[in-house]
């Protein structure tokens, strides 16, 4: 694998060269995408190593005895360890690889969940998860005949940890809360979070769907007991991702779907379970997702990620400032600890024909629930403008956004 | 009258006149802005058209055989897209409700522009109408 040499400062005018999408012109104009919370653009180099599986050595892994299949299986096994560095697992066999952070919450429910959780049990959600990282646990919860319990949030988007001596009561046997919070931006203190649910032994499994692509992750450090995320939030391709798991527990899971790979033998008296990881990874894998989502992470250490998190805080500090400036504005989401995301209501006009009008001008951004009701049902507000920050977009793209923005304000806020 | 027909080759009419979506985009505001409002007893849970990102309420009368729509939403974009409609379909006989086609939604170019979501908020306005048509047909017979 050739890596591309690190690049000394950032200079986002040769970032974006890196990324074919971001010369797009959407109705003639220059796009500007500031949707990168709900999937982030993919560098050439990811797109590349798509084309060149299939163009080259597309063949099933770990079954051929020829040329094609052991190249594939080479590329797709490398990735595997690409993953374990990238968050800092103890061990590859720590990563299952999934279809992303969704399936890798419901494979920890149906799996850890199903064997561990019992009746009267509670298992402990924040008030700020995404869809994704709530219906999976009520789905056990019903099966179970347990009950979620949920970490709740101030006026400023922050949980209220103060209220964890409560709820990691004798019941609570599971927490699962989100790293970052994608419809508000917040930072949770995870590993506060963590230290404290394992003070009563509790294990956590950590939504890092947000955090991924903007804080450097250790796993170790954080001592979570499960993290899950997508890689086409982190550049990579979309339908890949990875749960991370400490091998004691990964061991005493039972597997998740039957089929091909996950078996040692099979018989029609019975069947054994392949070792971790691949127990958890029934039939032919998503190989040409998995070589692509390898190829991102090669391209996370090609430039300075310090210089680029920084672009990011710098994007957030000008937009939040412009936005301050303007009365009809008010941000949703106000934590002292905040990721690149900032959503905001305006007085008197709605969030989608706000939305609507970006998009006439070349402006990507997210309007809606996010996929978080419950959030948006605490505020008490039908939805949010939201735009998210990568580090490739530039405080010229912020100013013409604020520019444009005030221009549907004066149209629609009537 | 006018049949259904001949009023939507008009509004296509209207909209040749635009190159862009960005001027489609602000004359739907337009008819929107101009729309007049709901009474708000009219508002009701009842009358709220499930299967919308925004708010939409409608509600329909019939007078000797004619039926008329009244209705309101939060966006104005909505609003909009449900004033074309009823400039459709308002001032209509139920059988002439029920069969229309509203081909001009997509010669207009609107549904193009949407996401999903946006375009099943449309398919649900038009079912609620055409689901008015239905009530008066029978009430009818």
């Amino acid at each position: 694998m050739e890596l591309t040499s690190v690049k000394s400062t950032f200079d986002v005018t040769a970032i974006r060269k890196d990324f074919p999408v971001l010369s797009e012109m959407p109705y003639g104009k220059p796009l500007v995408y500031f949707d990168n919370a709900a999937t982030s653009q993919k560098p050439q180099v990811v797109i590349d190593a798509l084309v060149n599986y299939y163009s080259h050595y597309n063949a099933n892994v770990h079954r051929g005895v020829h040329f094609l299949s052991q190249k594939a299986s080479d590329a797709f096994d490398a990735v595997r360890e690409k993953v374990r560095s990238f968050i800092n697992a103890a061990t590859e066999r720590e990563i299952i690889f999934v279809r992303g952070t969704t399936e890798g919450v419901n494979l920890v429910a149906a799996t850890y969940g199903r064997k561990n959780i019992q009746q009267g049990d509670t298992i402990l959600v924040s008030a700020m998860e995404h869809h994704s990282n709530i219906v999976p646990w009520q789905m056990l919860c019903e099966e179970k005949g347990a009950r979620l319990n949920v970490i709740p949030m101030n006026e400023k988007g922050e949980l209220v940890l103060d209220s964890l001596e409560d709820l990691l009561n004798d019941n609570c046997k599971f927490v699962a809360v989100t790293h970052t919070a994608n419809s508000l931006g917040t930072i949770n203190p995870i590993k506060e979070i963590i230290a404290k649910a394992h003070s009563k032994n509790i294990p956590v499994l950590v939504d890092g769907a947000q955090a991924v692509a903007h804080d450097e992750v250790d796993v170790q450090d954080l001592d979570c007991d499960f993290f899950v995320f997508s890689a086409h939030k982190m550049l990579g391709p979309t339908g890949i991702g990875a749960v991370y798991g400490k091998l004691s527990l990964l061991e005493e899971m039972p597997p998740y779907h039957g089929g091909g790979e996950m078996i040692k033998s099979v018989s029609f008296k019975g069947t054994t379970w392949n070792e971790v990881p691949y127990k958890f990874e029934a039939g032919t894998p998503n190989i040409a997702d998995v070589i692509a989502m390898g190829a991102a992470i090669d391209y996370w250490y090609s430039f300075d990620r310090a210089a680029a998190h920084q672009q990011e805080i710098d994007l957030l500090n000008y937009c939040t400032s412009k936005l301050a400036d303007i009365p009809s504005v008010r941000i949703i989401g106000t934590a002292k600890n905040k990721a690149a995301v900032i959503s905001f209501v305006i007085d008197k006009a709605n969030a989608m024909d706000v939305g609507m009008f970006l998009d006439t001008k070349g402006i990507a951004v997210r309007t809606g629930q996010h996929c978080a009701e419950p959030v948006m049902d605490w505020f008490g507000i039908p939805g949010t403008i939201r735009a998210s920050f990568m580090f490739y977009n530039t405080l010229e793209e912020v100013d013409y956004f604020i520019e444009q923005l005030k221009k549907a304000i004066q149209l629609l806020a009537v | 009258m006018r049949t259904i027909a001949e009023i939507e080759n008009e509004i296509i009419d209207d909209f040749a006149l635009f190159d862009t979506w960005e001027e489609k985009y602000q004359y739907i505001i337009e008819i929107g802005q101009k729309l007049k409002p709901l009474a708000a007893e009219f508002k009701t849970d009842d009358n709220k058209i499930k299967g919308c990102q925004s708010s939409v309420w409608l509600t329909a009368s019939e007078n000797n055989g004619i039926i008329e729509f009244s209705a309101d939403s939060d966006s104005v974009f909505v609003k909009g897209e449900i004033a074309l409609l009823m400039e459709v379909l308002s001032n209509q006989t139920p059988d002439a409700i029920v069969n229309a086609e509203l081909g001009f939604i997509d010669q207009i170019g609107l549904r193009s522009h949407m996401a999903q979501t946006r375009a099943n908020g449309l398919a649900a306005m038009i079912k609620q109408m055409k689901l008015y048509a239905v009530g008066f047909q029978h009430k009818n017979v």
